[in-house]
């Protein structure tokens, strides 16, 4: 018998609100099809979701936790980014 | 047999089919070799269980005589239940465990999908329920019987010999007696005729995508839809109840 560890995935779950598909967590499995199936059957167990993407990990392309530095903090004091300069107009409860 | 008895009959061996074959699966809770299947076993023992729950109420409704669910599914002996042999035969190495599961699902699928049409409100609406359940169980074990039988040189020979075993226990399912007759007339029930026909195609499509053969029809066990078990049942039922026995009553 093979020890050998199935390739890991990782779970993607769009709740019911209409929102945008979140990350859940990992699985393991052994192909695409039953990472599907092993996804509903950890994640979706108490109604969490109503559509499913799984996508081996291996395949996502990350951003180096070494390059932090260059990547994220220029945007960090560019504060005419936000729109936050704006004055909302009276009675508007929601922007 | 009268219709009534009938009814009360045949929402009995829907539940102890539900029930045995939950309980067999509830032995390997704590036993599969990855976490997520090992999830996916639990899950599906409990469709079963809470398939049993329905099924066994709606019984002792019928019956009349104050037996609550606990009752008709703990404290009965071995010669009263009347699940399929195929349905309580030991779990076996995991290939043994995923061809009685497709064998039986291909065969229970169908016939939830013919109850959700039958004359009895209460049977269709938990074969409503039920049904989506199983269509799912036997997706994920079709699957999972065709990477064994399509995997290793091991996993085929394994899994074949598998199917081979458990194959003479697959006649009950169709072999109609009083109760699926009368059930069938009286109440616009499965035509175990065609449920067979269409298994059979079912089965046949699966087992080829596996790469495995198609046993051939021999000679058939029959006798747990008439209270006649294998010798594996006595054990399944002791354990199970093995609480209620011995603290009549006992909750929590």
């Amino acid at each position: 018998m093979s020890n050998k560890e199935w390739p890991l995935y990782e779970v993607f779950i769009r709740s019911k609100s209409g929102l945008s598909h979140r990350h859940a967590g990992s699985i393991h499995a052994a192909d695409d099809q039953m990472a599907l199936d092993h996804a509903r059957d950890t994640y979706t167990r108490r109604s969490e979701g109503v559509s499913i993407w799984v996508v081996r990990s291996s395949q996502i392309v990350a951003s180096d936790p070494a390059e932090s530095a260059a990547f994220f903090e220029p945007a960090e004091d560019k504060i005419y980014r936000h729109p936050t300069f704006y004055e909302i107009p009276e009675g508007v409860e929601n922007l | 047999m009268n219709k009534n008895d009938a009814l009360l009959a045949y929402a009995l061996r829907l539940g102890d089919n539900a029930l045995i074959l939950g309980q067999r699966m509830v032995e390997l809770v704590a036993a599969y070799p990855e976490l997520e299947e090992e999830l996916a076993n639990a899950n599906f023992a409990l469709d079963y269980i809470g398939q049993a729950r329905m099924f066994y109420a709606y019984a002792g409704e019928l019956e009349g005589k104050g037996r609550d669910e606990d009752d008709l599914a703990l404290l009965r002996d071995e010669n009263e239940y009347r699940n399929l042999l195929l349905i309580e035969q030991p779990n076996g190495h995991f290939g043994d465990s995923i061809a009685k599961l497709v064998l039986f699902e291909a065969f229970y699928l169908r016939q939830l999908e013919e109850l959700v049409h039958c004359a009895d409100k209460r049977i269709a609406e938990i074969a409503a329920r039920a049904e989506k359940e199983i269509r799912y169980h036997l997706r994920h074990n079709t699957q999972w019987l065709i990477r064994l039988g399509d995997g290793t040189e091991e996993s085929h020979a394994r899994a074949q010999e598998a199917v081979d075993n458990l194959w003479r226990f697959t006649g009950e399912m169709f072999a109609a007696d009083e109760v699926d007759n009368v059930f069938e007339n009286e109440f616009d029930g499965p035509d175990l005729y065609r449920i067979r026909e269409q298994w059979r195609e079912t089965v046949a499509a699966v087992l080829e995508e596996a790469t495995l053969a198609m046993p051939e029809d021999a000679w058939m066990a029959s006798g747990g839809k008439a209270g006649r078990h294998s010798e594996h049942l006595g054990y399944m039922i002791a354990e199970m109840q093995y609480l209620q026995r011995a603290h009549p009553g006992a909750s929590w």
